[in-house]
């Protein structure tokens, strides 16, 4: 199936949820937070969330700002 | 100094507000943190960077026990995505505290006002403590404060600007009918400008490039510090009265040769 994370046309296997994702993109849980399709997605339902195809995925951080 | 500063349920000790952005390394920020004696501190949010997943955020570099944590959303164009990045800040800093720019023009960096004004609204709905960017414009702010804002933060000139506070007379007007707390947010570009704001009465300043474009960043940390402290004070203190005319300080009797 095809998702987008961060703007970036991905495909992903069916079923992958947010944790697997997070693990397959190399990303530590700690110091960052989900969106899918504009919608918070709590730490603890990473590894329940399954996305679908065509969801929207934003992974964030914080960085330097004012 | 010059006691606690409450936002909504959040009580600081300064009343200087630093950012993170600009500055010429991670080890002068944090000294300059240092040296601000600051209580709060602002980061932005961004996507990562999904070439570097593992690497280090600004969280890294900020001591939790120590600082406040004020997310901004700026960058933000529409209320939507302003409520979205709210919502991501929340969840990744466990915070309620969200500091609200929707930006309108990219020269000036202005803040859209109907787009604040919606976001704001949908932000104090969903039980953030919402601190406004908006423009030195009293009506504006009256609204936003009406609508739930804990604080409102007009600008006191274009952000990175530096060219201080334009407009004394619309903040002091904003100061005197807020009943939630003012905080000049953009546009100190040196201690005196932070020193006048606090004069007209404002809460608290909010400042990122002043200090992080100085010469030396922590230098002038400290000499924000001071300056945010007296300016504070002086408001406190209350002025003279301003005249036209002098009015001597000595004695005006019994001169030296003068007539009896």
């Amino acid at each position: 199936m095809k998702a987008t994370v961060n703007g970036e046309q991905r495909i992903l296997d069916l079923g992958t949820t947010v944790g697997r994702l997070l693990a397959e993109l190399g990303v530590r849980d700690a110091g960052i937070a989900v969106a899918v399709n504009d919608r918070i997605v709590r730490k603890a339902a990473f590894d329940e969330h399954a996305l679908k195809d065509g969801d929207a995925i934003e992974i964030i951080r914080a960085v330097a700002g004012g | 100094m010059n006691g606690p500063l409450r936002i909504g349920t959040h009580e600081l000790g300064s009343r200087l507000i630093v950012g993170t952005g600009k500055y010429p390394s991670l080890e002068i920020m944090q000294q300059a943190h240092h040296a601000s004696g600051t209580s709060m501190i602002t980061v932005a949010i961004r996507r990562i960077n999904l070439d570097d997943p593992t690497g280090k955020t600004m969280l890294d570099y900020i001591d939790r026990t120590r600082y406040t944590i004020l997310p901004n959303t700026a960058g933000c164009t529409t209320a939507k995505e302003a409520v979205l990045t709210a919502q991501l800040a929340r969840e990744l800093l466990e915070t309620d505290l969200i500091k609200l720019e929707v930006i309108g023009d990219a020269q000036t960096l202005y803040p859209d006002t109907a787009e604040t004004i919606v976001a704001a609204r949908e932000l104090v709905r969903d039980g953030f403590t919402v601190l406004p960017y908006i423009v030195d414009d009293p009506t504006a702010c009256k609204r936003l404060e009406d609508d739930g804002c804990a604080a409102v933060m007009p600008l006191g000139a274009p952000i990175g600007s530096g060219l201080g506070i334009c407009n004394r007379y619309s903040i002091s007007i904003i100061v005197e009918h807020a009943t939630v707390p003012v905080i000049v947010d953009a546009g100190v570009g040196t201690a005196s400008d932070a020193a006048i704001a606090m004069e007209l009465g404002v809460d608290a300043v909010l400042m990122n490039t002043g200090i992080a474009a100085a010469q030396d960043p922590v230098k002038m940390a400290r000499a924000m510090r001071l300056a945010v402290e007296s300016g504070r004070l002086a408001f406190e203190a209350g002025r003279m009265a301003k005249k036209l005319y002098a009015s001597a300080s000595s004695p005006v009797t019994d001169l030296i040769g003068s007539a009896k």
